[in-house]
């Protein structure tokens, strides 16, 4: 276990005015974890993600990835390395049948410089990655416009567009929030999938009973701060976490 | 017999989606001609319009170029309030070209058209980073101050301008030159939309997070898109200055902004073809209207508020929805 974590979040705070939505919070996802973050709502989680990810700056504080500092490193460039996320709030184009929507992730110079300085066919590449995600190929679902989609598709249409960039972490912002349950059991598999073949996987959720199926390890946060980090079993056993959940008793 | 109406389109949408599949020569002109119509329209005109006329139908074709310019930044999520700050560079570029080196007109303009638009996108780039209304204001202050700078510090001819630039051959070569070069960005730009190229600058426009977290820079392709736009701008300004053989302070004239922004909103924008289309309806209203004096910007400005209220997605796409309802009666067999 002396392998250097694949990212290392040091001492990152962010204030949003006098408020700070993450507070001093330091934790460590290992190459190859799936780690899943929990919290009540207002506790920073997606805070954190948008900080990782780079669409905020922390107020102080570094992140490394790899061992290299990204704290200050432009979003693109972060995706570039590797790290690709999804959106808690889905805002897909509409009028564009789904499979267009995948064609922007695979017109990133990432995917690009992965396939050896070709593209290849896009179009017949969206409509693979969708099919893996649940779009049934017979139903044609991948060609109607995104607006017409159920949230369930649009959710998993953003989990295709980040797998598509074919990351080495991957941060899921409460994908499975607006999904049924039968869509739920149809994309735990492919994450599963995911991990076996060596992804790292941070998952924000707020549905535990199915997140606590597949992570390896539990982060609870709450005021922006990791109040506990374990198994999912010791994660709910601490006094601190069911505090935050329940409420205390004055 | 019994018959019922059906759509015209209907055979050719079935049986494509990005590969026409036609049958017929009716199909192929049902296709071929809304775009050859226009086409056809710019390059025989000039042989049935008096002089003044043809003077018209230039300045119809260089502020489509204008609208065009400002509907391709509009299309990847840049609000332009300044199409003079691209003619007035291409204007002014190729003028000092012409007066202090003595070069030819064709060598001048494409000079200025390539030039001008670096210039301008150098000048804009820091800004880029703003959003929405804050690059606006921006782009609708730097040609004023341009201008201010040339009336100050008196250069370039200063207030007078510079003048007696050398003229194009005839009245009929600066007719075809614009045309051609029009006819040519308004299809080129209709096909760069319809690419994946396309559809980034466009995923720009409606979620920028997005096409970020797709690994793109997004500042560097709305880069790109600030150079095509200025680029059609300024060889629309270099253009002129061979026209008028003058060019001065009014190029960055605030009428270079607004009229070409008037054509692409009444016309309709996200097509190419709506900004053409404004701008054949409001310059030739606009000369037309000369007659009446100081009533005619009143009159503009109420025919700009009927049209965006009536049609606010732009008389293009009006008529587009349209045609393809057009229908034809066949014959049904019992």
């Amino acid at each position: 276990m002396n392998v250097p974590a694949m990212l290392q979040v040091e001492n990152v705070s962010k204030l949003f005015g006098r408020v700070a939505a993450v507070d001093r919070l330091s934790c460590e996802v290992r190459s190859g974890e799936l780690v899943g973050v929990i919290g009540p709502n207002g506790s920073g989680k997606t805070t954190l993600v948008n900080l990782i990810s780079g669409f905020i700056k922390p107020t102080s504080g570094r992140i490394l990835y790899n061992g290299r500092d990204i704290t200050h490193t432009a979003p693109h460039n972060i995706v570039g390395m590797g790290i690709s996320r999804t959106f808690q709030m889905v805002r897909p184009f509409y009028q564009l049948p789904a499979y267009k929507n995948m064609i922007i992730p695979l017109y990133s110079p990432r995917v690009r410089q992965m396939a050896g300085g070709r593209y290849g066919d896009r179009n017949a590449v969206a409509l693979d990655l969708l099919e893996e995600v649940g779009f049934e190929r017979d139903a044609n679902v991948a060609y109607k416009p995104a607006g017409t989609l159920p949230q369930g598709y649009l959710k998993r249409l953003e989990l295709a567009k980040a797998i598509a960039l074919s990351p080495h972490l991957l941060i899921l912002d409460e994908l499975f929030s607006g999904m049924s349950l039968a869509e739920v059991a149809s994309v735990v598999p492919v994450i599963e999938k995911l991990r076996m073949a060596g992804k790292t996987i941070i998952m924000i959720e707020h549905r535990l009973k199915e997140l606590f199926r597949i992570a390896d390890r539990i982060m609870v946060l709450n005021y922006g701060r990791k109040i506990a980090d374990g198994s999912a079993s010791e994660v709910m056993e601490s006094d601190e976490v069911k505090k935050a959940y329940l409420g205390s008793e004055e | 017999m019994k018959k019922r109406r059906e759509r015209i389109d209907r055979g050719i949408k079935v049986r494509s989606e990005d590969v026409y599949a036609l049958v017929s020569w009716r199909e192929m002109l049902y296709l071929a001609g809304p775009r050859l119509l226009p086409a056809a329209a710019f390059l025989l005109l000039p042989f049935f319009l008096g002089p003044y006329w043809q003077k018209v139908m230039i300045s119809v074709a260089v502020f489509a170029l204008l609208a065009i310019s400002w509907d391709m930044l509009a299309q990847t999520g840049i609000i332009s309030l300044g199409q003079a700050l691209f003619f007035g560079m291409g204007a002014y570029v190729s003028g000092i070209l012409n007066i202090y080196f003595g070069m030819p007109p064709w060598i001048t303009i494409p000079i200025a058209t390539v030039s001008g638009g670096a210039i301008c996108t150098l000048i804009l780039r820091p800004v880029l980073r703003l959003r929405g209304i804050y690059f606006s204001m921006v782009t609708l202050i730097v040609p004023l101050m341009l201008v201010r700078i040339i009336e100050a510090t008196k250069i370039f001819g200063g207030t007078e301008g510079l003048s007696g630039m050398t003229p194009l051959p005839s009245t009929r070569v600066e007719i075809y030159l614009v045309t051609v070069v029009l006819l040519g960005v308004l299809f080129g730009l209709r096909r760069l939309m319809e690419t994946d190229y396309g559809l980034v600058l466009k995923g720009i426009r409606d979620n920028d997070r997005s096409v970020t977290n797709a690994g793109i820079n997004i500042y560097w392709f709305k880069t790109q898109a600030l150079f095509i736009a200025s680029t059609i701008g300024a060889f629309a300004g270099a253009f002129m200055t061979h026209v008028y053989m003058f060019v001065g302070m009014p190029v960055f004239a605030l009428d270079y902004s607004i009229l070409p922004m008037a054509a692409a909103v009444v016309g309709g924008g996200g097509t190419f073809a709506g900004a053409t289309l404004g701008a054949v309806i409001l310059v030739p209203m606009s000369e037309a209207l000369r007659g009446i004096g100081g009533l005619r910007i009143v009159m503009y400005g109420l025919f700009l508020v009927v049209f965006t209220v009536a049609i606010p997605e732009g008389l293009f796409d009006y008529i587009q929805r349209k045609y393809h309802q057009m229908e034809r009666w066949v014959e049904i067999d019992q």
